[in-house]
């Protein structure tokens, strides 16, 4: 294994009960890349994000992460976890905080710092993703696009080596978008390393890397974004595009 | 849990009853609630009573000698079975299973025994047992010289256990099964993404359960936390079965010491009525308060 590839995932299988929502995930990401997944719903692209800082924990397979393989430790996996930074659909901010207390929480139970440095560290990141003077208003009194980029500095702030963001803009009204993905540009353009389930290929094509394209709980191909946008090889990723590119 | 609260816990809505003849202002009596008036005005009755009446005063003045009693097993009684209500809720979803089945047999053996005969039981059975076989162990302890552990064990005595604290204990192993069961519905209330964001930053359940998932959950479910409290004190009345000396108690010996039965209990039914009335009021301001501020 190469050192600068820091996602390796091998031969990756996650069972739901009988269903099988992945079947056999082989992939590498190397450090500093921007990799999109797109793919149908259902067809394992949340899974196979879930698995790699193991909020899912894989049927059989490797999961990799920055030289360490995921095992069972508690302590292994928290260690890891602090090192990946996760942005969700429903963003999951923590209600009864306010948007500076979502970002140092984490920093001082976790990394231990002290309670100025958190707070440098929040109003540093809330600073970048461009709404400081929310700091000390509670979520449920922020816009969608405005939670997501308090929950995008969150992660920030824990000085994650890789950041997995799981359809961050699909439950946005569609005046948001924008906001939140020029935050995610540019994170990409600072070199983060990125994994993004979205089905916005502006961004793709602006800030991919790699795109991935799922399926039945395979890739089933994966190549540069103006490559499969331009000649898609497989049927099925045909299809897809041509469906989701209509809007 | 609905049918353990005090007098103010269904809300009063008389609306449907109305009848399309009636005008505006009999809608208005309608809907008011009659029924709190009513207390209220046989509240300030009977508080009339007590303070003219010289019969109804000396039961006054000498059934408020068991307050204390009451209000402090009460008060203790409470407080500890919040600590247990909390470690048996988080039990019943702990992924473990043993301590999951422990807690869940816990709620469900409390749960299943009225609580006058578990009173009985658990301050004249269990305690007892539990004492004696503690004692036991410290003198095991003793003659296999680990005396430091054992010599206060060996100590122990069921006499040296009052009643009141018998009674206490009693209430608070009772109290925690049905409080765990309210902190255990909190948690589940609280969506599986807080959990997950949390983990995802790196903490431990532990922590996030602290930090993340405790406090939404516990501000959720103060109002039947409220509900379960004005409920025990009505239910200390049933420590008396111990002669705990509390309000119930006293006003049962005061009545079989003057045989004036009907001073004695409707000042102990009015002074239960008023404590459950002003309690149940605070709650439910609390639980106003949390509604308005989402
Ligand atoms: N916790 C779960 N329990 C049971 N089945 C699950 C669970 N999570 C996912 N699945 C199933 O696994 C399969 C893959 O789900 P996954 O969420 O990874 O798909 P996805 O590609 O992210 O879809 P979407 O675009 O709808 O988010 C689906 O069939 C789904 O129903
Ligand atoms: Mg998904």
């Amino acid at each position: 294994m190469a050192k600068r590839d820091i996602i390796v995932v091998k031969g990756l299988h996650k069972y739901f009960g009988a269903i099988e929502a992945l079947r056999g995930v082989d992939l590498t990401v190397a450090a500093g890349k921007v990799v999109v997944i797109v793919g149908p719903s259902g067809s394992g692209k949340s899974t196979l994000l879930r698995c790699i800082n193991h909020l899912e924990v894989e049927t059989q397979g490797e999961v990799w992460v920055d030289g360490q393989k995921l095992g069972h430790d508690p302590k292994q996996i928290n260690e890891i976890r602090t090192e990946i930074g996760m942005v969700f659909q429903l963003f999951n901010l923590f209600p009864h905080l306010t948007a500076l207390e979502n970002i140092t929480l984490a920093q001082r139970v976790v990394r231990n710092r002290s309670k100025e440095e958190a707070i440098d560290m929040g109003l540093k990141q809330l600073k970048r993703v461009g709404i400081l003077e929310k700091a000390d208003v509670h979520p449920d009194q922020l816009s969608g696009g405005q939670q997501q980029r308090v929950a995008i500095a969150r992660a920030l702030a824990m000085d994650p080596k890789i950041m997995l963001f799981d359809e961050p803009t699909s439950a946005l009204d569609p005046e948001m978008i924008k906001e939140v993905l020029d935050v995610m540009l540019d994170l990409a353009q600072d070199g983060m390393t990125m994994l993004v389930v979205t089905h916005e290929m502006g961004f793709a094509r602006a800030a991919a890397d790699e795109l991935i394209f799922m399926d039945e709980g395979l890739i089933v191909e994966q190549g540069s974004p103006l490559d499969i946008f331009n000649a898609p090889q497989e049927e099925r990723t045909k299809l897809f595009l041509s469906q989701i590119l209509q809007h | 849990m609905s049918d353990r609260g005090g007098p103010l816990q269904e809300s009063a809505s008389f609306g449907p009853i109305v009848s399309s003849r009636r005008d505006r202002l009999s809608l208005a009596v309608a809907q008011a609630p009659l029924w709190l008036i009513a207390i209220f005005l046989l509240a300030i009755w009977a508080g009339y009573f007590i303070l003219t009446r010289q019969n109804f005063r000396q039961a006054f003045e000498f059934i408020l000698i068991g307050l204390s009693a009451t209000i402090s097993t009460t008060l203790w009684s409470y407080s500890m079975a919040l600590i247990l209500g909390l470690i048996a809720g988080l039990g019943r979803i702990s992924r473990n299973v043993i301590i999951k089945n422990l807690a869940t047999l816990y709620v469900e053996i409390i749960r299943g025994i009225p609580i006058l005969v578990l009173i009985f039981y658990i301050a004249l059975v269990a305690v007892p047992s539990v004492v004696d076989s503690l004692q036991a162990l410290g003198f095991w302890l003793i003659s296999r010289d680990i005396s430091f552990l054992g010599e206060p064990l060996s100590l122990l005595s069921n006499q040296a256990i009052s009643m009141n604290t018998r009674a206490v204990i009693a209430l608070s192993v009772t109290y925690g099964a049905f409080l765990a069961e309210i902190f255990r519905a909190g948690i589940q209330s609280i969506g599986r993404g807080q959990m997950e964001a949390a983990r995802s930053l790196g903490m431990s359940y532990g922590e996030a359960m602290r930090y993340i998932i405790l406090p939404q959950a516990i501000r959720n479910v103060l109002p039947a936390l409220g509900n379960d409290f004005v409920a025990m004190v009505k239910d200390s009345s049933l420590v008396s079965v111990l002669a705990v000396r509390d309000i119930t108690q006293v006003a049962r010996l005061y009545a079989g010491r003057t045989f004036r039965f009907r001073e004695a209990y409707t000042t102990l039914a009015v002074l239960y009525l008023t404590m459950t009335l002003v309690l149940s009021l605070i709650v439910r301001m609390i639980e106003r308060r949390y509604e308005r501020n989402g």
